[in-house]
């Protein structure tokens, strides 16, 4: 009776799974470098900002960090809509996993922003620079160089989330793939060779951040 | 038309939220038991061995959760396993478990001083007495806010399960849309409920930190 794996399809199917895979690399750019950036506001006003902001962050850190991402993308695309919100499934996808991955880097920003010792702003302060001066100048780039191999874990984590957002019909790498194997009835091998495909892309996209952010910050993991 | 009533939505919620609270729990069981023999072959002595487990956390941890678990529901059958839903979401989460759990425990025995090794040793215990009684219990030990703090990561994975069609919490919940229209409530409802029983083990996981940093 034995089944016998048939990968035939492949030749075929590869520009689609290469289609895909761009999408899904393009959902991660965008994702952090908006994620990035929102996390430096939320730290910084975390840190920073008048009570309730503080309060505010502390809230949204903790209610995106304990609900699944799922839902939040569910509540985003079908949710939103009733309040007047419409977005296509693109957008949708890339506002879900934006403010899903700054809740987490908003703690990991943070942390960095804990590390750099106070003599640093002390003394920049004391050559005369403006707060904001100090803070984009002296503080973040010492903070992010600390949280780097952080940062880099979670980026690579959200492009794995974002296999999810195949289910708002966004037509990334997951996505291609329910459509390969539905025309194929080859189930197993396609999600089997995608599956690869995001092996490769993670450890690709890892391996780009460590060199990437050697050189343009003396800071990678290993 | 059937009307339903907020309190309706949230009955039918709540009862779906036991397959939610039934699949995480087995997850968890389950992937500490596997993970504890991803452990075993992590720290052993025989380099091969070595290098298979962490090939197999890599594989977890490198592919998306979503992939493990279509590969279990289209991979089983083909091994001539009757599969349901349920069984490919408890054993997917049970595999992606035990990597995870693995990786965990065993950065908490690399953290031990070699001298508790050495000491067991020279206690005449062997291998895995050692492991028994004196490495294990302290890697656990401190590892036990990373633990719990992977459980509430696990909880949320559980959501993935509704799209290979165990009937849980999500695929409940848009069940439930798709007869109320009413994604606002119905995903805000999903949310919260979510929320309430992965906070209790955000701000455990949070205390045990604090306690091991002292």
């Amino acid at each position: 009776m034995g089944y016998s794996l048939d990968f035939g399809w492949l030749a075929g199917a590869a520009g689609a799974i290469a289609r895909g895979a761009a999408m899904t690399l393009l959902l991660i750019v965008v994702t952090t470098l908006a994620g990035t950036f929102l996390s430096i506001l939320g730290a910084a006003g975390r840190r920073n900002g008048p009570r309730p902001l503080k309060l505010a962050i502390g809230w949204y850190v903790e209610v995106m960090r304990n609900t699944p991402f799922l839902v939040q993308l569910f509540f985003i695309f079908f949710g939103l809509p009733s309040l007047g919100i419409r977005l296509d499934p693109i957008l949708a996808a890339m506002l879900a996993m934006t403010l899903n991955m700054a809740a987490y880097t908003i703690e990991i920003v943070g942390a960095g922003l804990d590390a750099v010792p106070r003599g640093q702003t002390e003394a920049a302060l004391a050559l005369g620079l403006r707060p904001r001066q100090v803070f984009i100048k002296i503080v973040l780039p010492q903070a992010l160089k600390v949280i780097y191999p952080a940062l880099t874990s979670q980026i690579v984590i959200m492009m794995l989330e974002s296999a999810v957002v195949s289910q708002i019909a966004v037509r990334e790498l997951t996505y291609e793939a329910d459509m390969l194997q539905a025309r194929t009835f080859r189930a197993f091998e396609t999600y089997l060779v995608v599956t690869m495909v995001y092996l490769g892309l993670s450890m690709g996209l890892r391996r780009l951040l460590v060199s990437g952010g050697r050189r343009a910050l003396g800071a990678g993991v290993s | 038309m059937i009307e339903f009533t907020l309190w309706d939505i949230l009955r039918n919620l709540l009862l779906a939220a036991r397959w939610t609270v039934l699949l995480s729990l087995s997850a968890f069981v389950g992937g500490a038991l596997v993970g504890l023999v991803v452990l075993f072959f992590r720290i052993a002595k025989n380099k091969w061995i070595k290098r298979i487990a962490s090939g197999y956390i890599a594989l977890f941890q490198g592919t998306p959760l979503l992939m493990q678990l279509f590969l279990m529901f289209f991979g089983l059958p083909m091994l001539g396993l009757r599969i349901e839903p349920w069984t490919a979401a408890a054993l997917g989460l049970t595999f992606f478990a035990s990597a995870y759990l693995a990786e965990i425990w065993r950065s908490g025995v690399d953290a031990l001083p070699r001298g508790q090794w050495d000491a067991g040793a020279s206690l005449g215990l062997h291998y895995l007495q050692e492991l028994r009684l004196i490495i294990l219990p302290q890697a656990f030990a401190i590892t036990r806010a990373p633990t719990v703090g992977f459980l509430v990561q696990l909880i949320k994975s559980t959501a993935l399960t509704s799209i290979i069609g165990f009937e849980e919490l999500v695929r409940t919940s848009n069940a439930i849309n798709n007869a109320t229209f009413e994604p606002f409530t119905v995903y805000g409802l999903v949310a919260l409920i979510f929320f309430v029983m992965c906070f209790p083990l955000t701000q455990y996981a949070r205390r045990l930190e604090r306690v091991s940093a002292h």
